[in-house]
């Protein structure tokens, strides 16, 4: 095909002027807006950018995976093939043969009802003809390869019976079962705790050196990029603004967008508030136990201590920080202290104790605490008008108030967060991700509460976003003397936003400190290992 | 799983008998008796009658005697036919209403599962509205008018099936009731199966089957139509309890020997020992079914585990 200047002999992809264009009932939204792209054999070349960037439909275009109203013009050549007018058993000679796809959400990529194995050996029978035998073996290979542990064993298992971990390096190892030329990964780690984010992708560097297939990587980290891309395409809306190798991207971005992406990591430090400040909330061994099965004839419940002996303090101006990997019980944490959850051990709000005050005895308080969830899409109702979101909390705390008055407070509210009053006549679904978190904090800050639980607000965001509002929440803090705990798995956030730092694993507090502290001098391994974890993924680059 | 099944058994026992006593007194304060109809028995023959099946007898005897023979597997004599026990009834016209029920219910779900993923797979085109628009019609033309169409058409007009009744069982005269029996049925589940089957092709594991080069057929029968068949399946819990048990409608249009009269025929002559057997027959089928289900989803769904 070689028009292009760029191609090179060893060039194996080549998308030249590819347009994804989507018909919806608001006529056609046009997502990729003819990019060019090539990989060459053995590279890694990561496609950066925020989420509606296109750069996830570029390569779900190249392998005929669009949405059934998404179309596709322009050429993804691999090997002199055009992809896009490929017929479809002649596509699915190359799909999972010659190029592979890993995707984001490894809870749900494989299908539930079969066992691993069965799903394992299915691409392998069709694209190399084996027989069961045969395919079995190479699929015991597969498992070795990816570091699966008893793969005997797990051939039988369900995937809901693995780890995400362990379900992606599945995906990988499916992925890899036909010795593909190219691996797209499309955000393969995002979905995962980052001790883990950071053996798969040691995982998939270890792989591409032993089968020197390329790798692309469509991610919104920069972090994966500095550290594992030969060369970087950087997307923003549906246009490719900037490209060339990696170390030169960093070193010396050209384009606005590229620099801003660059600028993004939430940078900072809060001071701690002074040692005499009132408490706030306090926590003494707080426990939260579940109980699983059981009940009229079904034998002993099964009981999970979900936070173990968990002491807290939380000072006025404070913002202590829980950080944990899922399933840590941070969250459960949160939600215990504010009363939302059955828990044993004394909890006190200022000089209060809380402990078994009941739904009734905890109304009045409820406003001075207050909660914002990490899910911006799910946590506002979808039939409601922002205003109407943002004051229900009015209604019951301040039920004397006028509808003027109300709405004065939720012009107040939008403007504290720094939304444009009018958007309360609006509905949740016209606004982004970001906005919808401001709209949240709105919810809270009206209603003038002494501290807010913030549960990993910025996770579904887009770095540049996550900067906006983690801004926001320190300017918020400063001005009303708030006081935050601040629960997230992403420890550069919680270094930007928290004086004091606790670290939960398994319901317990495995160590806490004052975030520098943390920080510069962790004790317990484990503290140890989630640094090192970050760092891996987010400081260093393995070659230049 | 084993003990699980074993464990639902032992808890219908305790449901059986509250739905029984509940039946049993609801039906006794319905005003009436069976021996009271405008045939104008005598006063004398109608209390030799009453007192010879102990409707003398005070409400809770009657009840401890109703108990005492059910456990026994004696459903009593049925007061407006007293040639036959209620046990002899069902033995006669239950495998009929069976027979009807259980074709009707294997042809909804087989041609209702084709139809619901031949439309999942044209979504939003012609074989989609097209099976829309069936399954729409099949849903809301009632049974009374489709019963009388099929008997017009199919018996007066082209001579291809008998206009009615049982024939011993002969195939041709099972057609029409069985059409009639499972028109809806095919309706309810092809839209049932249309949209699980279009959330199941939009779930990220086929598109994983996809990414790996599956052929249309992998992908659309082993991957997603499995995901797909589940709310299928719990479907066909009530609705093999309903369709097995007999239509009034269906039997009486066709002049079916079944059991699906009895029931109403029954409640209207208040001949209490038969609506009882029909509400004990009709518990115990929804009680099996709604096991075989809950084991069926155990089958299907690794996922799930008892035990």
């Amino acid at each position: 095909m070689g028009t292009a200047d760029m191609a090179t002999p060893e060039t194996i992809l080549s998308v030249k002027d590819l347009r994804v264009r989507f018909r919806t009932l608001d006529g056609a939204v046009e997502a990729v807006k003819g990019i060019n792209i090539h990989v060459n054999a053995g590279e890694t070349v990561a496609v950066v950018g925020e989420s509606g960037s296109g750069k996830s439909q570029t390569m779900m275009a190249a392998m005929s995976l669009l949405a059934s109203n998404g179309e596709a013009t322009g050429s993804v050549d691999y090997r002199g093939r055009n992809l896009l007018t490929l017929s479809k058993s002649d596509l699915n000679k190359v799909r999972g043969a010659k190029i592979s796809m890993i995707f984001q959400e490894p809870m749900t990529s494989l299908d539930p009802l079969y066992s691993i194995g069965n799903q394992l050996i299915e691409p392998i029978r069709r694209h190399r003809g084996l027989n069961a035998a045969e395919a079995r073996e190479e699929a015991l290979k597969l498992l070795r390869l990816v570091h699966i542990p008893d793969p005997e064993r797990r051939m039988k298992s369900y995937p809901h019976e693995m780890s995400g971990g362990q379900r992606q390096r599945v995906m990988i190892a499916m992925a890899l079962a036909n010795d593909p030329d190219i691996l797209i990964a499309d955000e393969p780690t995002t979905a995962l705790d980052v001790t883990i984010q950071a053996q798969i992708l040691m995982l998939l560097a270890e792989l591409q050196r032993k089968l020197g297939m390329a790798i692309v990587f469509i991610t919104h980290d920069l972090g994966i990029v500095r550290r594992f891309a030969d060369r970087v395409y950087v997307m923003r809306q549906g246009e490719v603004v900037e490209e060339g190798e990696a170390g030169a991207i960093f070193a010396n971005p050209q384009h606005a967008y590229t620099k801003m992406l660059l600028a993004a990591e939430p940078t900072g430090s809060k001071a701690p508030p002074p040692a005499n400040a009132p408490v706030v909330l306090e926590g003494r061994h707080v426990e939260v136990t579940f109980r699983i099965g059981g009940g009229f004839l079904a034998g002993e419940p099964l009981m999970l201590r979900a936070v173990d002996d968990i002491s807290i303090r939380l000072q006025r101006n404070q913002t202590i920080g829980i950080v944990g990997e899922s399933g840590s019980g941070k969250s459960t944490l949160g939600r215990a202290l504010l009363r939302l959850l059955p828990s044993d051990g004394l909890i006190r709000f200022g000089d209060r104790d809380i402990s078994t005050a009941d739904r009734q005895a905890m109304r009045p308080l409820r406003r001075q605490m207050q909660l914002v969830f990490q899910d911006p899409f799910g946590s506002l109702s979808p039939r409601m008008t922002v205003g109407q979101v943002i004051t229900e909390g009015l209604l019951v705390h301040e039920p004397n108030l006028s509808g003027k008055r109300r709405d004065q407070r939720a012009v107040e509210a939008l403007l504290e967060v720094g939304l444009d009053p009018n958007a309360r006549n609006r509905y949740p679904h016209e606004f982004s991700g970001g906005q919808r978190q401001r709209i949240a904090i709105a919810r809270a800050m009206i209603l003038k509460p002494k501290m807010v639980v913030l549960d990993e607000p910025t996770s579904a965001l887009d770095r540049s976003v996550q900067k906006q509002i983690v801004e926001l929440l320190r300017k918020l803090q400063a001005d009303h003397e708030l006081s935050y705990l601040f629960i997230s798995h992403d420890l550069a956030v919680v270094r930007a936003m928290a004086d004091y730092i606790i670290v939960m694993k398994q319901g317990k507090i495995v160590e806490e400190g004052p975030t520098e502290a943390i920080f510069s001098n962790p004790q317990a391994p484990y503290t140890q290992t989630l640094m090192n974890a970050a760092i891996d993924v987010t400081r260093f680059r393995l070659s230049a | 799983m084993l003990r699980y099944v074993f464990r639902r058994l032992l808890t219908a026992i305790p449901t059986l008998f509250v739905i029984v006593t509940m039946a049993f007194f609801l039906m006794r304060v319905a005003p009436g008796g069976p021996f009271n109809q405008e045939r104008g028995l005598s006063p004398e023959i109608k209390a030799n009658l009453e007192a010879q099946f102990g409707l003398n007898d005070p409400l809770w005897l009657q009840y401890v005697h109703y108990l005492g023979n059910l456990l026994r597997g004696n459903f009593g004599p049925s007061y407006n036919m007293p040639d036959f026990t209620v046990t002899e009834l069902f033995a006669k016209g239950l495998p009929i209403s069976v027979q009807l029920g259980a074709s009707a219910l294997i042809l909804a779900l087989l041609l209702g599962s084709v139809l619901g993923t031949i439309a999942a797979l044209n979504q939003n085109k012609l074989g989609d509205y097209t099976v829309i628009a069936l399954a729409t019609a099949g849903s809301t033309i009632p049974t009374f008018v489709i019963a009388p169409v099929i008997q017009l058409l199919f018996g007066l007009t082209w001579k291809l099936l008998p206009i009615g009744g049982w024939g011993d069982g002969a195939f041709i005269n099972k057609v029409g009731p069985v059409l009639t029996l499972a028109l809806p049925q095919i309706a309810i589940v092809a839209r049932l199966m249309r949209g699980s089957m279009i959330e199941s092709l939009r779930s990220h594991h086929i598109r994983t089957a996809r990414a790996l080069g599956l052929s249309d057929w992998s992908v659309v029968v082993k991957h997603a139509l499995r995901g797909a068949i589940l709310p299928i399946v719990s479907f066909t819990g009530p609705a093999a309890a309903a369709l097995l048990t007999g239509s009034v409608i269906v039997e009486t249009i066709f002049s079916i020997p079944g059991v699906g009269r009895y029931f109403v025929d029954a409640a209207l002559n208040r001949d209490y020992t038969l609506v009882m057997g029909t509400v004990v027959v009709i518990a115990i089928f929804t009680i099996v079914f709604n096991l075989i289900v809950d084991v069926m989803y155990a089958v299907v769904d690794p996922r799930v585990r008892y035990d």
